[in-house]
């Protein structure tokens, strides 16, 4: 053997060795590292981009056709409408110069637009562009899903029967004006002028775009869309040319597609992410919740949504008044909060808290299994009845029914429970007779916008009480109807929420329903990202990205 | 030689067409409704209603199944609900992925896989041996879902060596091909160490050995080849299984794969791009089949297709 060869071989073993050594300190767990404070700033500053975790992609930018909680506040950072809420839900211009000018008792809207609004592309907005986002909202050919908010626009409805190219009620007057006539007077048209479907766009980007231009989208936003890699990531930038002043103060919003809620939390705790998109996995949350460390990372909103328990008044034997209101005096809605982890709080009413025309002076049904099963006896079910509660398949939403069946049981009601996917369940539990209760968790009733009009006529009208209906109670009360299509009218504000607490009274005394909760979210930041907390759970908007800022 | 081949391919076109059919009759007889999808959950009846018009859902099944094939022949597989895409050019954009993610697996199956089952048949029954085998039942075991969170807890949050999901970097593939790779890895030493014990125990190796040949090249050169068939077959089957799509890892570490998209459709109800990424998976499998088979004749000239 040659010395020299064992020298070397010796002195590699020891380098090795040294190398390792430096390596596992380079990485050291992240338990040895301390975590210092984050410095906070006390006012907005300019300037950083904001990344954000998803699990799925976004559907659309195209806000005449984005109908979901994930594309509104993205189509918010790059689109603008005529109208739009200040950091409640108190409708404020934006495109719009000022408020519009409403006339013949309420039915005619005239709005004029700001000076020198431009799109992306750098062309002045003008009257033809609104009229040309509206009608593009009603032509078939796009299919929009929010067409019929637009229903009460006079002539809308050709438009969408396909017997018109343009609704007669939308007029051009001049440049910068335009005016719209309602078939009657309706004081939600100013909500439904600030939804997402009423943000404007630009003819000619549509035209040369196509199908494609909900994935190259152009409006007059805040942020531009610069990169869309589908299914990884999507990048948005400052609009440098933003007609607001001072807004954004971020320098791009960057989301990135594909993290699971688990993963998207690790990225989190480890600085690689600002923001999370989806909420925090249940399996982590009390403990996050519980982190004196993440104290001032958590945004708690109440969510503007009510989860319940529908009664489906066409089917025996629920087609009993007095079973239904037995059912709402036999369901523990504390437990169903407490399986939530606390992320809701106990509904006894149609509407939510933060909802305008909420009535807190409502008690709703009491707590009473004895009172209940007394009074489904005098319903005529003294030895109760079989029958099923249809939920959707994901955690926690089959274990909240079965806590329902357990309630149920106490009572002598034996409720199965049939979980089933999201896409099945939905077309059940619309299909006339097929669903006797459904427990919509996951699947309920969240705001289109901040008006209590809202909360009927989808899903309690008999409008709604169809194949395909979000009224999975088919309950129809035609005097109930007339009511809420009279209150739409009223101008008096004090009048109008008055009428709307009498008439969900009168809805929660025939009892279609039992309302259980109203979900609680939690939004985790980075201690970085800053705002108030209505710009990281804005009522209408959740993330408010322009009103964001980073430290 | 030739014949065979296209006999094979002829056989795969009518395999594809078959799956075709079933794919596209179960899409519709799931109780959903991918207008209401489309729409959103608070989209009213009558909206939804119009837009299922417009879709072309209320045709006759075997007519909107003929426009469907039709439109595929030219290239066109239909644009997804969900996604507002087209499906093809979605399925391709992401195919790279999967490309990656599958070849990634199946050397991380390899490099277990091989030097393991060969240790443990030239030892049996010792601690080697045993540990091996025990570890095969473990991996085979070992949810995907699970071990992909462990792996990146460990390798990516609490010592951040590799990137926390996502394919950013080039250091991205390798926790996930771990993941891929793990179960299947112990399973191809499994397979391994009992085919390389039979052809230990030939007469030509035996021949070999009283040759003088080194222990060395007796393994690698003469029992190996003979003994790997078993793992090409596996090989086969796997980088057919992966290449569609390992929806449970690339869910996990947010891998831009095909898997992705398919468990998205599914959950959507998505038909077109169920289609596409069914029978894209179909056409890979049966491809990758037909090669398989001709890889046999390759290894083993004694194999003749007539």
């Amino acid at each position: 053997m040659r010395p020299e060869l064992d020298t070397r071989k010796h002195r590699w073993w020891r380098s090795a060795l040294a190398a390792g050594v430096l390596l596992a300190l380079a990485v050291a767990p992240r338990g040895i590292m301390a975590h210092g404070a984050a410095r906070t700033a006390d006012s907005p500053v300019h300037g950083g981009v904001l990344t954000q975790g998803f699990q799925n992609d976004l559907a659309t930018l195209d806000p005449a056709i984005g109908y979901d909680w994930n594309n509104w506040p993205a189509e918010k950072m790059v689109f603008d409408g005529l109208l739009d809420y200040n950091s409640g839900t108190t409708i404020v211009p934006r495109i719009a110069a000022s408020l519009p000018a409403i006339s013949d008792g309420g039915r005619v809207y005239t709005f004029t637009l700001r000076h020198g609004v431009r799109f992306q592309n750098g062309r002045e907005v003008t009257a033809d562009d609104v009229a040309y986002t509206i009608n593009r909202v009603l032509d078939p050919k796009t299919k929009s899903p929010g067409s019929s908010f637009f229903l009460l626009i006079d002539g809308a409805q050709d438009v969408v029967n396909g017997k018109a190219k343009t609704a007669k009620g939308i007029q051009v007057l001049n440049r910068y004006t335009v005016r719209f006539t309602l078939t009657q007077p309706d004081v939600t048209f100013l909500n439904v002028m600030a939804m997402n479907f009423a943000y404007i766009v630009p003819k000619e980007v549509v035209a040369a775009e196509g199908a494609n231009f909900g994935h190259k989208p152009v409006g007059t936003g805040p942020f531009i869309m610069k990169q869309w890699i589908a299914g990884q990531k999507i990048v948005f930038v400052r609009n440098p040319h933003y007609f607001l002043p001072g807004v954004p103060y971020l320098d791009g919003v960057t989301f990135l597609i594909g993290l699971a809620p688990e993963v998207a939390l690790l990225r989190l705790q480890s600085g690689e992410l600002d923001m999370l998109g989806d909420p925090i996995p249940g399996a982590d949350f009390i403990r996050i919740r519980d982190d004196p460390r993440y104290q001032n990372q958590l945004v708690r909103y109440v969510q503007p949504e009510t989860s319940y328990l529908t009664l489906n008044t066409q089917m025996k034997p629920f087609d009993n008044l007095k079973v239904r209101q037995a059912i709402n005096m036999a369901i523990d809605k504390e437990r169903v909060v407490r399986i939530r982890n606390g992320r809701g709080v106990v509904a006894n009413q149609v509407l939510p808290p933060l909802m305008p025309g909420y009535d807190r002076s409502y008690h709703g049904y009491p707590y009473d299994p004895a009172a209940a099963k007394k009074l489904l006896a005098e319903a005529g079910y003294p030895h109760g009845f079989s029958t099923q509660i249809y939920v959707l398949n994901v955690d926690p939403q089959p274990r909240i029914a079965q806590s329902f069946q357990h309630d149920l049981a106490a009572i002598g009601i034996n409720a199965s429970v049939v979980p089933l996917a999201s896409a099945t369940l939905i077309d059940q539990a619309s299909t006339p007779h097929k669903t006797p209760m459904v427990w919509s968790g996951g699947e309920a009733w969240l705001q289109d916008f901040p008006d209590p009009s809202d909360f009927y006529g989808p899903i309690l009208s008999c409008a709604s009480a169809v194949q395909g209906g979000w009224n999975w109670a088919f309950f129809c009360d035609k005097k109930l109807d007339d009511t809420a299509a009279r209150l739409k009218g009223l101008t008096d504000r004090s009048a109008r929420l008055a009428g709307y607490r009498a008439l969900y009274r009168a809805v929660m005394a025939q009892a279609p329903w039992v309302p259980v909760d109203n979900d609680v979210a939690y939004v985790m930041h980075s201690p970085h990202i800053h705002g108030g907390a209505t710009d990281f759970a804005h009522n209408v908007h959740t993330f408010f990205y322009e009103r964001l800022w980073k430290s | 030689m030739g014949s065979y081949i296209v006999r094979r391919l002829l056989l795969a076109a009518l395999v594809v067409v078959g799956v075709s059919i079933v794919t596209f009759i179960l899409a519709y007889l799931v109780p959903a409704d991918p207008a209401r999808v489309y729409a959103g959950s608070n989209a009213t009846a009558q909206t939804v209603a119009r837009i299922r018009e417009q879709m072309g859902l209320n045709r006759p099944l075997p007519v909107q199944y003929l426009d469907y094939v039709s439109r595929a022949l030219h290239g066109d597989f239909g644009t997804s609900y969900k996604l507002q895409t087209p499906v093809l050019s979605a399925i391709l954009s992401r195919f790279p992925y999967s490309v990656e993610l599958a070849v990634a697996g199946i050397v991380v199956e390899l490099l277990i896989g091989i030097p393991a089952g060969i240790l443990a048949a030239l030892w049996p029954r010792s601690w080697l041996d045993r540990g091996v085998m025990g570890l095969a039942m473990l991996g085979v075991s070992a949810p995907q879902f699970w071990l992909g969170l462990v792996l990146l807890y460990t390798f990516g949050y609490v010592w951040p060596i590799f990137p926390l999901g996502l394919a950013q970097g080039p250091t991205s593939i390798v926790l996930p091909a771990v993941a891929v790779g793990l179960g299947g890895g112990v399973w191809y030493a499994r397979l391994l160490r009992s085919s390389m014990l039979e052809v230990l125990s030939t007469d030509y190796v035996r021949t070999g050995r009283a040759k003088g040949l080194s222990g060395g090249a007796v393994v690698l050169r003469h029992a190996l080849p003979n003994a790997i068939t078993p793992i090409v077959t596996q090989l086969g089957l796997d980088m057919a299984y992966f290449l569609g799509g390992i929806v449970v890892v690339e869910t996990v570490f947010g891998w831009p794969g095909v898997g992705q998209l398919a468990y998205q459709a599914i959950t959507n109800d998505d038909i077109p791009l169920i289609m596409g990424t069914v029978l894209f998976a179909a056409v890979l499998i049966v491809l990758v089949n037909i090669v398989t088979d001709l890889l046999y004749a390759v290894l083993n000239p004694r194999i003749v297709y007539t």
